[in-house]
């Protein structure tokens, strides 16, 4: 049984909750009280149905509002998959939201209602998922049920979306008509639409490859702790402790610590209290190394035969995400896994337009949901991939020095 | 090339390490908070992949309310000497008296929201700037939306929605003077993640996880351990039962099931079967309002 994660984007009234609700529900991963909480709660409203939605409206706040303002994490396993959802809100002030789900996600489903069809929020939401680089797309057309299952719908926002598609450049896409409401197409294949030849969407979600943007000869671990017990049966022991985020290391290996360049020989590997020959991405292990070098929380340590770039410039895709403002000049904390140096945004060449993907000219400031194209002076020379070929070592924060807030998100290019 | 697949658990238990490693690199003073629970039983387990052969970079922290099960805190102390980690217990009840704090009246009176006072007491005592703890996102819905690293103002009080945008495996755990983190390796994992997990690794709970005959309480369709911590009454139905624990808590606020389930294997079974969740079957706190803990979490809580 493997992991999937993905995220659901939508408008407010596209019913993306009620399809998480479906979900969760007909996966049986609701439980009775947790029901009866929600029956509890649908008979305080209008109309008589449970209302699924409810399932994922986390916050009082939201209750009081009818609607989601933050992301929220949902899970349900079927026996051939556990499944996280991010669930990100739809409407225009939360696209930082909306970038914090997708940075995780393998996949994201768009929503569609089919009676609209692609609206200016389907745009937007498909021009994040290509700037956060999500790999597969499923397009759910809902609501089915309130066009009579019309074929001729469905075929239309295809087409529609299918021009978004191939100029955003999202390869993999995949249509499903639904109704979430209802349940069609969401376990099993509804009988309404017969003319639909594809799997139902829980299906899908099941059998998706999942590629899971691990490339087994690009080799990357960056050192979050070193372990050091010195104490007198192990005086000796050195063994830096990280996350493999991509590749495959084996004792033996030449490799690099970056950023200063010291090349030396992979000793030992520990994974789960053993010795062992080589580990992959994603494992969680420690790293010996043959030579005695200096090596701290922020190295990167790299197969010889594969470096990462290194430049203390840096050429980004920005999202700025906090109310204040960004300006040119402005000095940031920049977090790019476990490294973290002093920064400044050095130059705002162009903001992009995520309704349209149009470059607009940059006007003097950032505001909060914007995202602009900038490039950034790091005080070192950070080891970085590009975003778009391993986002596992592409991706930055960036962090106000004197608030402490994540202020931005960095696609690196 | 060739390609590898892994369980989901090797997933869930990666990421909970990556997440223990960067409070251990970002942090000056972090602790763990230990319950004797299975959840933070699963934090420790998990802290030893991520730490030994080294020491912990942290102590385990108990915030004790004096109700606990005696089964619970036997383990804890018993845990902690095996691995030679430090422990340190505060006791709810110096709280009370030093701070002149009100205690819950009543029948079942909890001090579930007095711990609060104690843990903020305990991280002002050591300095902490961060708390490990085994909150999961699926206990229930305001979790859900809780970051891993979860940062907290002087009161302890989170600020759903003033929470820092998380990217990526990329957390920002820096903080101002007075305020720490939250943080939450087993956010992702569910009640049977938990349970899978344990079976798989092998790892020993207190025995209250498994059936054994209790003096219990029947109230309201839940079975409440007879206790000195409960006032019984006349009328109050009183048996014995065959029961287990789901959750470890207070023995004034933690429910037990009726179950025959004395093995993992057994436990882990009747968990698949269930139709209850964990929160609704056995926590007593969680059923006054709907947005109880959403109100306790502003306000501090674990």
């Amino acid at each position: 049984m493997d992991l999937l994660r993905f995220i659901t984007a939508g408008s407010v009234d596209d019913g993306k909750s009620t399809l998480i609700g479906r979900l969760l529900y007909d996966s049986k991963s609701i439980l009775v009280d947790q029901l009866e909480a929600i029956e509890r709660q649908t008979k305080n409203k209008a109309n008589g149905e449970i209302d699924l939605a409810l399932l994922t409206d986390g916050l009082r706040a939201e209750r009081e509002q009818g609607i989601t303002i933050d992301v929220a994490y949902k899970y349900f396993s079927t026996p051939k998959r556990k499944f996280i959802i991010a669930d990100a809100p739809g409407h225009i002030q939360y696209t930082r939201n909306m970038v914090t789900g997708a940075s995780n996600s393998e996949l994201i489903i768009v929503l569609i209602d089919a009676r609209q069809g692609v609206v200016e929020q389907t745009r937007r939401h498909s021009i994040i998922a290509s700037l956060l680089r999500i790999p597969k797309v499923v397009v759910a057309i809902n609501k089915m049920d309130l066009v009579d299952f019309s074929e001729d719908v469905y075929n239309n926002i295809v087409i529609d979306y299918t021009q978004i598609a191939a100029k955003l450049g999202l390869k993999d896409v995949t249509y499903v008509p639904i109704s979430a409401l209802n349940g069609d197409n969401i376990v099993d294949k509804t009988d309404s639409m017969p003319w639909y030849k594809g799997l139902p969407l829980l299906e899908f979600l099941e059998t998706v490859e999942i590629a899971e943007n691990i490339n087994l000869s690009q080799g990357r671990f960056p050192v979050q702790y070193v372990i050091r017990p010195q104490t007198e049966e192990l005086h000796d022991y050195r063994g830096y402790a990280g996350k493999i985020i991509s590749g495959t290391y084996k004792v033996g290996e030449p490799v690099t610590v970056l950023p200063a360049g010291i090349q030396t020989t992979v000793s030992r590997i520990e994974h789960n209290f053993k010795d062992v020959t080589e580990a992959h991405a994603p494992q969680s292990i420690v790293l010996h190394l043959k030579d005695d070098v200096d090596v701290s929380r922020g190295d990167v340590i790299v197969p010889t035969s594969f470096l990462p770039k290194q430049s203390n410039e840096l050429e980004v895709l920005l999202c700025w995400m906090d109310t204040k403002p960004l300006l040119s000049g402005n000095k940031y904390q920049l977090q790019l896994n476990s490294s973290r140096v002093r920064a400044v945004v050095k130059n705002i060449e162009y903001k992009i337009d995520v309704n349209t993907l149009e470059n607009i000219r940059f006007d003097g400031s950032v505001k909060l949901n914007e995202v602009v194209k900038a490039t950034i002076r790091t005080a070192v020379a950070l080891p970085y991939d590009s975003y778009a070929d391993l986002r596992a070592n592409g991706g930055a924060i960036l962090i106000d020095d004197t608030s402490n807030i994540t202020v931005g998100a960095c696609m690196i290019q | 090339m060739s390609s590898y697949s892994f369980d989901y658990l090797d997933h869930l238990e990666s990421e909970a390490i990556h997440i223990m490693r960067e409070v251990a690199g970002q942090f000056e003073r972090p602790a763990l908070l230990f319950s004797g629970g299975k959840d933070s039983i699963c934090l420790v387990h998990l802290a030893l992949k991520a730490f030994r052969p080294g020491k912990f970079p942290f102590p385990l922290v108990h915030i004790d309310t004096g109700h606990n099960f005696p089964e619970a805190l036997a383990y804890r102390d018993a845990l902690a000497e095996k691995i030679g980690e430090r422990l340190i217990v505060r006791q709810v009840a110096d709280t009370i008296q030093r701070q002149q704090l009100t205690e819950p009246k009543g029948k079942f009176a909890s001090r579930n929201a007095l711990q609060t006072y104690t843990l903020l007491e305990t991280i002002e005592e050591f300095e902490f700037d961060c708390c490990i703890g085994g909150a999961r996102r699926d206990e229930e819905k305001a979790r859900a939306k809780e970051r891993v690293f979860s940062v907290r103002n002087e009161f302890g009080e989170w600020d759903p929605k003033q929470q820092r945008p998380e990217l990526w495996s990329t957390y920002n755990g820096r903080i101002s003077k007075g305020e720490n983190v939250r943080a939450f390796p087993i956010s992702n994992w569910t009640e049977l993640d938990v349970w899978n997990y344990i079976r798989r690794e092998g790892i020993e709970l207190p025995s209250i996880y498994f059936a054994h005959d209790r003096e219990v309480l029947v109230h309201d369709d839940q079975l409440i351990a007879v206790s000195d911590f409960i006032q019984i009454e006349a009328g109050d139905v009183v048996a014995v039962k065959k029961v287990r624990y789901r959750t470890v808590g207070d023995m004034t606020c933690t429910a037990a099931v009726e179950s025959h389930a004395a093995t993992l294997d057994e436990v882990v079974n009747e968990i698949i079967a269930t139709r209850i969740s964990e929160r609704g079957e056995t926590r007593i706190d969680d059923r006054v309002t709907e947005a109880a803990m959403e109100d306790r979490k502003k306000n501090g809580y674990f």
